[in-house]
C-alpha cells in the first residue's frame, strides 16, 4: 500500500559525510592515539604503525581503574534500581491522591517546583550538609542521586500514571490486595515504558556526572571514573597515549551499551522529554 | 458510605511518599534554604560570621569578576542556544528526508549525547592544541597555527564543543516533532503552491513549535549552568575570560573563602534561571492553548 518513495541520494551522502567527519572523527582520533606509542605521533592522524595495548594496562594501573570502575558501577546500578522503585512509588501515591488530599497535592507542587533549582545553586551548602551527615562517600552520593531524581521523575511518571484507568486498582482491591500489592502487581508492570526512560536518564546522569563527584568525593578510594580523569590530568600531562587509553576505557562501557540498545535509548530519551 | 470510602486514603500511600519526601527536604530543601540564609552573612566557609544584610548583593555591582562571569555566561548561553537550535533543526529536517540508512545516521548523530562532557572536552583539547595548529602550520594559515584555547577567542573553542555535543539531543527532539507532522498536509500545501522554505516557515514550523519550546527551555537552562566542558578545556582561562557563573561559585566558594558571597551569587543564578524557565513555559502554555 505504501508508496515507494525515491531516495534522495544527495542528502544521504551529505549527511553520511558530515557524520563520518564531525561525529566519528574525534572518536577515531581517540582510538588511534590510545593505540600509538609516543614515537609514532609525528603523523597524528595516521593509523598506528604497531598497536600498543600496553597504554591500556598502564592507564589501568595508574588510575586504579578497577576501583574507580566498581565505584561508578555501584553508584550507577544502585541508583538505577532504587530510583525506579522509590520514585515511581512516590509518584503513584502523589498522583492517585492529589485530587482528594491537600497533603498529596502539596507534595506534587513541592517536587515539581524543585525542578527549577539547578544543582549548581545548592552545591555549596549541600557539601557542608553532606559532610555533617557523613554522606561524602559513594554510599552517600548514591542516596543523594536517588533523592535528587524525585522532582524530574515525579514529573515524568505523572502523565503516565494519570492515563492508567483506576478501575484496575479497584478490581485488585475487591480481590483483597492491599495498596503495596496493588502497586507492585498491577501498576509497576504497567509503568515499564516510562521506567525504561527513567532508567536511561538515571544511568546517563550518574555514569557521566562530574560536578557532584567533584564536590562530594575527595578521597581517592571513593572517586568515580569521570572524576579520576580530571584528577589524573596533571599526571597524564603530555603522555597523550596514556591519557587517551584511559579516556577510551571510560567511554567503552557506554559505547557498548549504546551499540546494542541505541534504538531503545533514543526512543526513551526523546519520549521522556516530549511527554513531559 | 461509598463516598466515605473513596475519601479514605490508605496509610500505605503516606509510606510511599513521606520517607522520600523527608529525605528530599533534608538533602535538597534545607541546603537551598541554608544557601539563602548564608547569602546574608559574611561566612568564609569556616570560623565565625555575622549578618551583613544585603551587602553581598550590593557588592556584585562593583565586582569585576561577577560582571565578567555573568557577561561571559550570557554571551555563551545565547550563542550556544541559537547555534544549537538552528543546526539541530536543519539536521533534523535532513534526517527526516527521504534518505537511506536513516536508523544508522540517527544513531550516529545521537552518539555525542552518550559521552561524558568532561572527556569530550579533553579530546577536543588535544584536537585544538595539537591537530589544528599542526594543520594550520602546514597549510600556512596563521589563524589556525595556534591553540585557540590559549587566545582571546578561547570561548569559540568551548562553544564549538558544546554545540557538537548538545546538537545530539536537540536534533532527536526536533526529529520526533517532525515525525508527528502528517505527510498529507504537505500534499495539500503543494497544491496551494507552498514549497521549500516557505512551506517550512508557514506550515512545518508552527506544527513543531512545542518541540521548539522544549528545546529552548532545556538548552538555555543547561548552557547557563555550563561547567564540565570549561573545566576540561580552559579551566576558566585564559585569565578569567571563560569563567562561567557556576565555575565562579565552585572556585571561589570552596577555595576562595567566599562561601557566603558565592552563596549570594548562587541565589541570583537561581532567580535568573527560574525566571527564564517560567517565562519560557508561560509562552509554551499560551501557544498550546492556541493550538487546542
Amino acid at each position: 500500500m505504501k508508496e515507494k518513495e525515491k531516495t534522495n541520494w544527495l542528502l544521504t551522502i551529505l549527511l553520511s559525510v558530515i557524520a563520518v567527519f564531525v561525529i566519528l572523527g574525534p572518536l577515531y582520533i581517540t582510538v588511534v592515539i590510545a593505540l600509538k606509542s609516543p614515537s609514532d605521533m609525528e603523523h597524528i592522524l595516521a593509523l598506528p604503525t604497531s598497536l600498543h595495548f600496553e597504554n591500556f594496562s598502564m592507564a589501568w594501573k595508574l588510575t586504579d581503574y578497577p576501583r574507580k570502575f566498581l565505584n561508578t558501577f555501584f553508584i550507577t546500578s544502585i541508583n538505577l534500581v532504587f530510583t525506579i522503585l522509590t520514585n515511581s512509588m512516590a509518584a503513584y501515591a502523589i498522583i492517585r491522591n492529589k485530587d482528594k488530599s491537600r497533603f498529596f497535592n502539596l507534595m506534587y507542587y513541592y517536587f515539581i517546583s524543585a525542578m527549577f533549582i539547578p544543582f549548581n545553586v545548592i552545591m555549596l551548602p549541600l557539601v557542608k550538609q553532606a559532610s555533617a551527615f557523613h554522606l561524602d562517600n559513594i554510599y552517600g552520593i548514591t542516596l543523594i542521586y536517588i533523592i535528587f531524581g524525585l522532582p524530574m521523575n515525579t514529573f515524568l511518571y505523572s502523565g503516565y500514571i494519570k492515563s492508567l484507568p483506576v478501575a484496575l486498582e479497584e478490581a485488585a482491591k475487591i480481590d483483597g490486595a492491599d495498596t503495596f500489592q496493588t502497586f507492585w502487581s498491577i501498576i509497576f508492570p504497567l509503568l515499564k515504558p516510562m521506567s525504561a526512560t527513567v532508567a536511561i536518564l538515571s544511568f546517563m546522569w550518574t555514569w557521566n556526572d562530574f560536578l557532584m563527584p567533584l564536590v562530594l568525593l575527595s578521597d581517592a578510594s571513593q572517586q568515580t571514573l569521570q572524576l579520576a580523569q580530571y584528577v589524573f590530568k596533571g599526571q597524564f600531562s603530555t603522555q597523550y597515549n596514556l591519557a587517551f587509553a584511559s579516556y577510551l576505557m571510560v567511554l567503552l562501557p557506554v559505547l557498548a551499551v549504546y551499540v546494542f540498545c541505541q534504538k531503545w535509548i533514543i526512543a526513551g530519551v526523546t519520549s521522556g522529554s516530549v511527554k513531559a | 458510605m461509598n463516598k466515605h470510602r473513596n475519601n479514605h486514603i490508605s496509610p500505605a500511600f503516606y509510606l510511599m511518599v513521606v520517607p522520600v519526601a523527608a529525605l528530599f527536604f533534608l538533602l535538597h530543601t534545607v541546603p537551598f534554604l541554608k544557601g539563602i540564609f548564608y547569602s546574608f552573612t559574611n561566612w568564609k566557609g569556616y570560623g565565625s560570621w555575622e549578618f551583613i544584610g544585603f551587602k553581598n548583593f550590593l557588592q556584585f555591582f562593583k565586582d569585576p569578576s561577577i560582571k565578567q562571569a555573568y557577561g561571559f555566561t550570557f554571551q555563551f548561553a545565547l550563542s550556544a542556544t541559537v547555534l544549537v537550535n538552528v543546526l539541530s533543526l536543519s539536521l533534523a529536517c535532513g534526517l527526516n528526508g527521504k534518505i537511506r540508512g536513516k536508523n544508522l545516521l540517527k544513531a550516529l548523530y545521537f552518539l555525542p549525547y552518550m559521552l561524558g562532557t568532561l572527556i569530550i572536552g579533553f579530546v577536543f583539547n588535544f584536537i585544538f592544541g595539537n591537530i589544528i595548529p599542526g594543520f594550520g602550520k602546514t597549510a600556512g594559515i596563521p589563524g589556525l597555527s595556534v591553540n585557540i584555547l590559549g587566545t582571546s577567542k578561547a570561548w569559540l573553542g568551548v562553544l564549538f564543543v558544546t554545540v557538537w555535543q548538545s546538537m545530539a539531543f536537540n536534533t532527536m527532539i526536533y526529529l520526533s516533532g517532525l515525525q508527528t507532522v502528517d505527510k498529507d498536509i504537505y500534499d495539500a500545501a503543494s497544491v496551494d503552491g507552498a514549497v521549500g522554505l516557505q512551506r517550512f516557515i508557514k506550515i512545518t514550523f508552527p506544527l513543531i513549535a512545542p518541540f521548539f519550546t522544549i528545546n529552548m527551555v532545556l538548552s538555555v537552562k543547561s548552557f547557563l549552568m555550563a561547567f564540565d566542558q570549561i573545566m576540561a578545556m580552559t579551566g576558566g582561562g585564559p585569565g578569567t575570560a571563560t569563567t562561567t557563573i557556576s565555575m565562579l561559585i565552585y572556585k571561589r566558594g570552596f577555595d576562595g573563602g567566599q562561601f557566603a558571597y558565592q552563596s549570594a551569587n548562587a541565589v541570583i543564578l537561581f532567580l535568573v534561571v527560574a525566571s527564564i524557565s517560567v517565562f519560557q513555559l508561560k509562552i509554551l502554555e499560551k501557544r498550546e492553548a492556541k493550538v487546542n
